[in-house]
């Protein structure tokens, strides 16, 4: 207990002293998970559009593997994008390993599958009379797709906090891609687990609550809007 | 809503700033490292595989910019253990190889995967354990004899069980005992050194830890050290550039750039006074030296 109590001392001196390691690790967190989910939403949203939409040969087998995929466990992902990025694999010669890029396609790797899985599911909700009244209404294709991002943005705002907070507090496949370089590659999960290898427990608690406080902060914000949104929706129907 | 519509766009702005700031400060490095590297051409970047104990106890935050400064060459360093380091050596996926298990090393080099070893430093290995010391450890001769006193009394021993050169040097230990452990009272974690502490320090079991790793997490313990400087408790770090000639991706010119630093007078005085100011008692003894002459 003591421990905890000083840690939680320490760290906030840490913190308000502007303590190199710890703003160093939480801008390449921000950074690094930040891009992402950007990549990820403008990837997943057409991608779920697409799946919730259109009728082809082979969409289930694809809907199955993006719902598998929601599940996909980051270690995981970690060691085949190593695989392929070492010098040895296939894409070795782009050089991309133990960089921030490398950690950015881990991890839209991991939230891409939330993304496009919750667009779907969001999407499908909606009353498909919703579709034909629009395009009866005299709205083009493009008007079309806009409305119903619009009515299901709700559920894509759980999407982006699924996937931003699955990914900034993921450890393990940007351990193994990024290699938690120094100055380069190490992001607050990292940066834990080396203070605590080093017996620097404080410095490890002072990088845990600035995780805790990015997570929860960014989950506000976001569960505002939506919250919000649904009391907009409640007036208006 | 607009107020939160705002709040949204502020986020999205956020996130995005970081992005940009990211790709211009990448962008930043690959246009900075040239102009750094203009004098010796060519040896922008090595990856340096090293084991957990030279980051953990803080030696190559002392070594790494001193390197920097001197030859411009950037390192990215992978801290795994000897094993893994070894392995990625023997794939092409690092140029240099900072590691401790001597016999591993020897079967690497005659395998022709690295093309020159050296020898850098040593500490030494150290038992810990329960302070009540239930096997009584304590008057052994050497690890030997304690390893084998630990296993008549089947007492908690936690063992890396990763493939490091700690793991190694303990499998050597009880391989010279004639044990082979097993059963319930051993315990292989698969981690590094410093959580391998902490889980021998909730067990109340013995292990074996490089004496660099103990002196870091000694104030978070409460087993402690037992048996130590005895002959067989030696651990000697060697470097390693790995071969070109197998590899030809590899940066061979920054390795032995830094190999040669890590031997040379510069880089085996800061491995010398590495941990007097912090522990009183410096952690490594440079070795290069002797063996060059």
């Amino acid at each position: 207990m003591d421990l905890l109590l000083d840690g939680v001392k320490q760290a906030f001196i840490l913190i308000f002293t502007g303590d190199s390691l710890v703003v160093e690790a939480t801008l390449r967190s921000l950074q690094t998970s930040g891009s992402a989910v950007l990549i990820s939403l403008l990837l997943g949203v057409p991608l779920g559009l697409l799946l919730a939409l259109a009728r082809f040969p082979g969409r289930n087998l694809i809907v199955a593997i993006i719902n598998a995929g929601m599940g996909l466990p980051p270690v995981v992902v970690g060691l085949v994008v190593a695989i392929l990025l070492w010098r040895s694999g296939i894409f070795g010669f782009l050089g991309l390993m133990y960089t921030v890029a490398a950690m950015v396609i881990a991890q839209v790797i991991i939230a891409l599958p939330l993304v496009v899985g919750l667009t779907l599911t969001a999407i499908q909700q909606l009353n498909p009379k919703l579709r034909l009244q629009a395009l009866a209404l005299g709205a083009s294709k493009s008007q079309m797709l806009v409305m119903l991002v619009k009515e299901a943005k709700l559920t894509m705002l759980a999407a982006v906090i699924a996937g931003f907070g699955a990914i900034i507090s993921e450890v393990g496949a940007v351990l193994m891609v990024g290699g938690n370089i120094s100055g380069q590659t190490r992001v607050l999960t990292t940066a834990i687990v080396e203070q605590v290898g080093r017996g620097d427990f404080s410095r490890a608690l002072a990088l845990s609550f600035i995780l805790l406080a990015i997570t929860f902060t960014a989950t506000y914000a976001l569960t505002l809007y939506q919250q919000k949104g649904v009391g907009v929706w409640r007036r208006t129907s | 809503m607009r107020k939160f519509v705002s709040a949204a766009v502020i986020i999205a702005l956020f996130l995005t700033a970081f992005t940009i700031m990211g790709c211009s400060s990448q962008k930043k490095a690959a246009t900075s490292i040239p102009k750094e590297t203009a004098k010796p051409a060519d040896k922008g970047t090595i990856i340096l595989a090293t084991t957990t104990s030279t980051r953990d106890t803080g030696l190559l935050d002392m070594l790494i910019p001193a390197f920097k400064k001197k030859t411009g060459i950037t390192v990215k360093t992978i801290a795994v253990g000897t094993g893994e380091a070894l392995k990625m050596g023997g794939r092409g996926d690092a140029d240099v190889l900072l590691v401790h298990a001597r016999k591993a090393e020897d079967e690497f080099m005659t395998k022709g995967l690295g093309k020159v070893r050296k020898d850098v430093m040593h500490n030494d290995f150290v038992l810990i354990g329960p302070k009540n010391d239930p096997a009584g450890v304590k008057i052994a001769t050497g690890a030997a004899e304690a390893f084998k006193k630990i296993a008549a009394k089947q007492a908690n021993f936690v063992s890396r069980g990763d493939g490091s050169g700690t793991n190694k040097k303990e499998l050597s230990v009880w391989d010279k005992a004639g044990i082979k452990p097993a059963g319930a009272w051993y315990i292989k974690t698969g981690q590094g050194m410093a959580e391998t502490i902490l889980i021998a320090n909730g067990k109340q079991g013995y292990t074996l830890s490089d004496r660099g790793t103990y002196l870091t997490q000694k104030g978070n313990i409460d087993i402690t050290l037992l048996l130590e400087k005895k002959k067989d408790l030696l651990n000697p770090y060697g470097v390693i550039a790995v071969n070109p000639d197998k590899f030809p991706k590899v940066n061979y010119k920054g390795a032995m750039e830094f190999v040669n630093f890590i031997t040379s007078g510069e880089g085996q005085k800061i491995i010398a006074d590495f941990g007097k100011d912090k522990y009183s008692q410096p952690l490594f003894v440079p070795d290069a030296e002797k063996t060059a002459k």
